[in-house]
């Protein structure tokens, strides 16, 4: 795993040691709020409904079991005992006090954590693949990559003041689970001819205005990645607009002035700035990627799973929902869910921390993951740990086996902390999981993404959830719409509105119509809502939704 | 004629906690809305907001929310300000904590 290094650990602390200064200046009365706001938006403090909020950047989701306990520390020493594990695999405290925050970022660096860059127009936390350097089929770990990026864009003088923020994602693998169509620039690092290198797709975003990524080039071999990255955000940089907030992301730049254009721009800049790239980022590259060397797999890691596995019906259903192949034989991938039912999606207790942060430690090569679908991930467990590990969760109340089926749904804090929101988020997804729950249809219902934004920035992805809720103010009423048909893989799509919202107390019986619809509908169980959706399109599933006259009227209010 | 004015409170967060507060009669700052004061014309309100950004080291974003009377005293008329009232709807955190 990335140790941090001298340089970042002295920039870190002399970040932490302005900000204090800054802090104190703020509470003496020295500076106003409109010359504190930036400074305390760089350090990741945002004010919010009813208190600050910190967010906290976990590199491409990765952690060790130290890391994990200082957040659960954090959490019980200067928030109210749990985190918010969020969408950007970054992990949110609700409570904290503005005299407190500068404790808690040393807290954070002492673990070489931050939150630099979890805001401001800059490059934002380089988000990646959560199963990458685990998983099955992978081309390539994409967090040397990941954090070759961050080195290179924290800081960066000339990208400090962008048009907007700027988001970028990375996977290695086919499967694509970074959503790198639904980012500013999304890197799937593949394989050509014997060489790496990176498609780039430009210009996705979701939002107001949500746009599948375009690929701007087919394959940029790896030793060209960083100058060519370069080149793009030079570009935007120059083009984009700043003189419309709403037409600012880079996906309004590629849509205004065309990816021809674009290409051709990046391409000549991009013939200007590689030769000031003497091969440094390359040496760099080949440091990170050694310190990203996989953990020394055991031999016989399988043990006794098949026989528990074949005994324990409970341990069967959570190993078949939680699991994911590993590429090394007697491993696994565990997916622990944040998302027991009833329970608000991303939410860790710090005692659920710490018994994570043991379990890594003890069994898992100390490694834990966070995945943008608010989850967190055990990715190098032996499976002869598997049956300790599961009690262990149980006891702890993490051992819900819902992995991508109804109930583990992606939920923004919406308007239960957002000041931004619209409407609420959280209720609804806990809501839903709840019903589906008590009408025992979750594992009948089989493979489903549910995604509920807070309002109409899309922190949530619900434009590329199979069913996506979004949640607006109708004329001072919670109004939900919904959109059918989103994926967030590989072949991203943007969900299609059904039709007018519904009020918060009918939003959940219609996602149940429409669950129901497709149980009657689907050709059989190996047919999955998308599929069915694909297959028939929306005029069924809007009959069920708006058809029965009383809901017509309801959903018109 | 002139529309009648709706009624208003003034609220913001405070500076060190940051949750929120509403400017009392007295002018200070109160963690309950129903002992906020109604402000019920056009132009003490815009005073009382040009107050509150003098007065930025006690509170952050001062702001105008629409209010009406009630038998505590003034009640919130839109979702987001009842929620700002009490906390958050999955834990009793917040104001709701003390209530
Ligand atoms: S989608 Fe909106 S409500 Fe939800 S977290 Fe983002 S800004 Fe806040």
């Amino acid at each position: 795993m990335y140790r941090y290094s001298e340089f970042d650990e002295s920039f870190v602390r002399s970040r932490v040691a302005q900000f204090r200064a800054q802090v104190a200046r703020r509470i003496d009365g020295s500076l106003t709020e409109d010359e504190f706001k930036p400074f305390r938006l760089m350090n990741g403090l945002y004010l919010q409904l009813h208190a600050y909020m910190l967010r906290v950047a976990i590199p491409y989701g990765t952690l060790n079991s130290a890391q994990m306990r200082q957040l659960a520390m954090i959490a019980d020493a200067f928030d109210k005992g749990y985190g918010h594990f969020t969408t950007r695999q970054n992990i949110q405290f609700n409570w904290p006090k503005l005299a407190d925050v500068p404790d808690m970022l040393d807290a954070l660096a002492d673990v070489g954590m931050h939150a630099i860059q979890t805001s401001g127009n800059t490059i934002r936390n380089v988000t990646a693949d959560h199963f990458a350097g685990a998983v099955e089929g992978e081309v390539i770990d994409p967090r040397p990559v990941a954090e070759l990026i961050r080195q290179w864009s924290t800081d960066h003088p000339e990208f400090q003041f962008l048009p907007r923020k700027f988001k970028v994602a990375v996977t290695g693998h086919k499967d694509d689970r970074a959503v790198t169509a639904a980012h500013d620039i999304g890197l799937r690092l593949v394989e050509r001819d014997g060489k790496i290198g990176a498609t780039v797709l430009v210009g996705g975003g979701l939002g107001r205005t949500p746009m599948i990524g375009k690929v701007l080039a087919e394959f940029v071999p790896l030793a060209d990645l960083l100058p060519y990255l370069e080149a793009v955000v030079a570009v935007y940089n120059l083009l984009g607009r700043r003189d419309n907030k709403y037409k600012a992301r880079i996906k309004i730049t590629v849509h205004e002035t065309g990816i021809e254009e674009i290409r051709a721009q990046v391409e000549a800049e991009f013939a200007a700035r590689k030769p000031l790239f003497s091969g440094i980022d390359q040496q760099m590259l080949a440091a990170i990627t050694a310190q990203f060397a996989p953990p020394r797999f055991e031999a016989g890691a399988v043990g006794s799973y098949e026989t528990w596995r074949a005994a324990d019906p409970v341990f069967r259903a959570f190993t078949d929902t939680n699991v994911t192949p590993h590429r090394h034989p007697g491993y696994a991938i565990l997916t622990v869910s944040l998302k027991a039912h009833g329970e608000t999606p991303g939410d860790a207790t710090s005692a659920q921390m710490r018994v994570l942060a043991d379990l890594a430690e003890r069994y898992a090569h100390d490694e834990l993951r966070i995945s943008h679908e608010q989850n967190v991930i055990l990715p190098h467990l032996p499976k002869r740990h598997l049956k300790a590990v599961q009690e262990a969760l149980l006891a702890a109340g993490l051992a819900t086996a819902n992995v991508g089926l109804v109930s583990d749904i992606i939920a923004c804090p919406g308007m239960d902390y957002c000041a931004l929101a619209t409407a609420r988020s959280i209720p609804v997804a806990q809501g839903i999981a709840l019903r589906f729950e008590a009408l025992k249809l979750e594992h009948e219902i089989g493979p489903l993404k549910i995604k509920i934004s807070g309002c109409i920035n899309a922190c949530g992805h619900h434009h590329v959830g199979h069913i996506g809720i979004l949640g607006l103010d109708r004329a001072g009423v919670e109004s939900y719409q919904i959109t059918l048909g989103g994926d967030g893989g590989p072949d991203a799509v943007i969900g299609e509105r059904t039709g007018p919202g519904f009020a918060y107390d009918r939003i959940i019986p219609a996602i149940e119509r429409i669950l129901r619809a497709y149980l009657t509908l689907r050709e059989g169980p190996g047919e999955t809502f998308l599929d069915t959706y694909r297959r028939l399109g929306m005029a069924p599933f809007k009959a069920a939704l708006y058809d029965d006259p009383e809901v017509r009227a309801d959903a018109a209010a | 004629m002139s529309r009648p004015y709706t009624p208003k409170v003034l609220t913001a967060n405070a500076l060190l906690e940051g949750d929120v507060v509403w400017l009392d009669a007295q002018g200070q700052w109160t963690r309950r809305m129903e002992q906020a004061a109604l402000i019920e014309d056009e132009a003490t309100a815009d005073l009382h907001l040009l107050d509150a950004h003098a007065r930025g080291h006690e509170v952050v974003g001062a702001y105008l929310a629409d209010a009406r009377p009630g038998p505590k005293g003034p009640e919130p008329t839109h979702f987001r300000e009842d929620f700002r009232t009490r906390g958050p709807s999955n834990y009793a955190h917040g104001k709701q904590e003390a209530q």
